[in-house]
């Protein structure tokens, strides 16, 4: 781990005054630590934002909405049963990520800023255009089982890992953000970007812009009788997603009013395909039209390297999670979160 | 730069001072405070040999810099017998064979203290199983750790019960 600097500023204007080229945001540290431990980040100063006042509150909002503080940690938000109550399917995704003690550690704004999986990137002796813009990526060619094959270009192939993240894009959360400039609000779609031209930039965040809240609205709330996210691993807990989905329903006399649909581990960012949820509606539930949607979502997807099997997996597990999420929220958390395995894993 | 924290670890307030913040909470706790029941595994957040808690809830004190806790209360293996008797969960893993080696124990007993605390898992094998899953053990002593957690999970419920009756 390189030197560093280390400061507690006691208010986020006083952390976004001390941010300065370099310099990097420290909440639970699950991610950050780890990175700087490996050498894949060199901070030269770390800002610990752990303990700014007034950001660990999950509060609903007069029009009905809900706001949840950037500090609240992962294990905290899922256990909260009013929270889990409205948003069953955010719940399941946090339950089904990392373990018992990350998730203890683990913050909200944390988990959008977490920073892709790929070996390549972990790895400071080897290329890659997402820590160093020009650098090359070393994915291209090499071990890609994980990667992308949705929004990727040869500049970079990384997916996101967050499970959060894909119900959150699923339910069109707003992040609260706070910079230089002033506060802000960005639409969760904008949030996270694909690479383009400029890996380097993973988030819509400019220079020293903190994170402080993310907003769910009370129709996102509307579809908690029928939502559900799945996630399919290469191990039964413990492990980051292949591929996820995530999928909340409204229904009304039998037919689909509302349909959201988001696919993770795909991309760069949680996957999202508006055709897809559009030709669901008005029609009565059925597999046959959930493995239409799922077509339609992966429609575009291209193998990035050796990794065509998450086109079919990533299909599948959207046409199951909409199946699921038909068949209604399950009544308590599963034993295994988002598994494919155990009960309420089948239709 | 140094920095001074001080915090308590099982019950004794400590004053530490850092010459540099690199020093994680694994490596305070091992190699300055003479508490080496806490292990070092994979330093990475993967294997849950570091299992610590801190204001009562498990984490991983490989992940964490010692410098963030100031004023934090933080508990080891070694704090949780009190003197010869064993805390249930120690005593529950013995009793079930809960290891082979032993070197990811203490990171598994203070994982399934913080576990029965959260108070989620009740004495269902599968819910304990999933939230057990971030301490591996390479002996695969998993059907008596889970056994152990299980029966511990139990007798202190009861405890309590008695109690609260």
């Amino acid at each position: 781990m390189n030197l560093f600097d280390y400061l507690r500023p006691a208010s986020v204007s006083d952390a976004i005054a001390a941010w300065q080229p370099g310099a990097a945001y420290l909440g639970g540290g699950t991610n950050l630590v780890d990175l700087m431990k490996t050498g894949a980040l060199q901070p030269g100063k770390v800002i610990d934002i752990a303990r700014l006042p007034g950001l660990d509150r999950i509060e609903s909002l007069p029009d009905g909405g809900t706001r949840i503080g950037a500090l609240v940690k992962n294990s905290v938000l899922a256990g909260d049963p009013d929270f889990a109550a409205a948003f069953p399917m955010i719940a399941e995704a946090l339950a089904s990520g990392a373990s018992g003690q990350l998730r203890n550690a683990a913050t909200l704004g944390g988990n959008l800023m977490q920073r892709t999986r790929c070996v390549y990137f972990q790895d400071p002796h080897s290329a890659c255009n997402r820590r160093e813009s020009g650098n090359g990526c070393g994915a291209l060619g090499g071990d890609t089982q994980n990667h992308a094959v949705l929004g990727w270009n040869d500049a970079c192939i990384a997916t996101n890992p967050s499970d959060l993240c894909v119900p959150l894009a699923a339910l069109d959360a707003v992040v609260e953000t706070q910079g230089p400039n002033g506060r802000r609000d960005i639409a969760f779609a904008d949030f996270h970007r694909l690479p383009g031209d400029t890996p380097e930039r993973e988030t819509a965040l400019e220079p020293g812009e903190l994170i402080l809240a993310v907003r769910l609205s009370s129709n996102a709330a509307a579809s908690y009788q029928n939502s559900r996210y799945l996630k399919l691993r290469e191990r039964t807990s413990f492990a980051f997603a292949l591929v996820s989905a995530a999928a909340a329903l409204q229904l009304k006399d039998g037919r689909i009013t509302e349909a959201r649909l988001a696919i993770g581990g795909v991309a760069a960012k949680p996957w999202r395909v508006p055709a897809a949820e559009a030709l669901m509606l008005g029609q009565p539930p059925d597999t046959d039209l959930f493995r239409r949607a799922a077509a339609v979502a992966l429609e575009d997807a291209t193998p990035s390297g050796n990794n065509g099997y998450k086109i079919d997996l990533a299909r599948r597990i959207a046409a199951r999670s909409l199946a699921l999420a038909a068949a209604g929220t399950p009544t308590r958390m599963p034993a295994l979160p988002a598994s494919v395995f155990g009960e309420s894993a089948h239709v | 730069m140094s920095y001074t924290i001080s915090l308590t670890v099982n019950g004794d307030r400590r004053d530490v001072t850092f010459e540099d913040a690199r020093v994680t909470l694994l490596d305070l706790l091992r190699e300055r405070l003479a508490l080496p029941g806490t292990k070092k595994g994979c330093d990475r957040g993967q294997c849950g040999a570091c299992t610590v808690l801190v204001d009562g809830r498990r984490i991983n004190s490989c992940l964490t810099l010692a410098v963030t806790l100031d004023g934090a209360d933080v508990t080891t293996i070694e704090g949780l017998a009190r003197g010869d008797v064993l805390h249930p969960v120690q005593a529950s893993f013995v009793e079930h064979d809960g290891f082979q080696c032993g070197y990811c124990t203490p990171g598994q007993i203070m994982s399934a203290v913080g576990l029965i605390a959260e108070g989620d898992v009740g004495t269902d094998p599968e819910r304990i199983r999933e939230g057990m899953s971030g301490n591996l053990c390479r002996c695969a002593a998993y059907h008596g750790i889970t056994e152990a957690v299980l029966d511990a999970a139990r007798r202190m419920t009861d405890d309590k019960t008695r109690k609260s009756a």
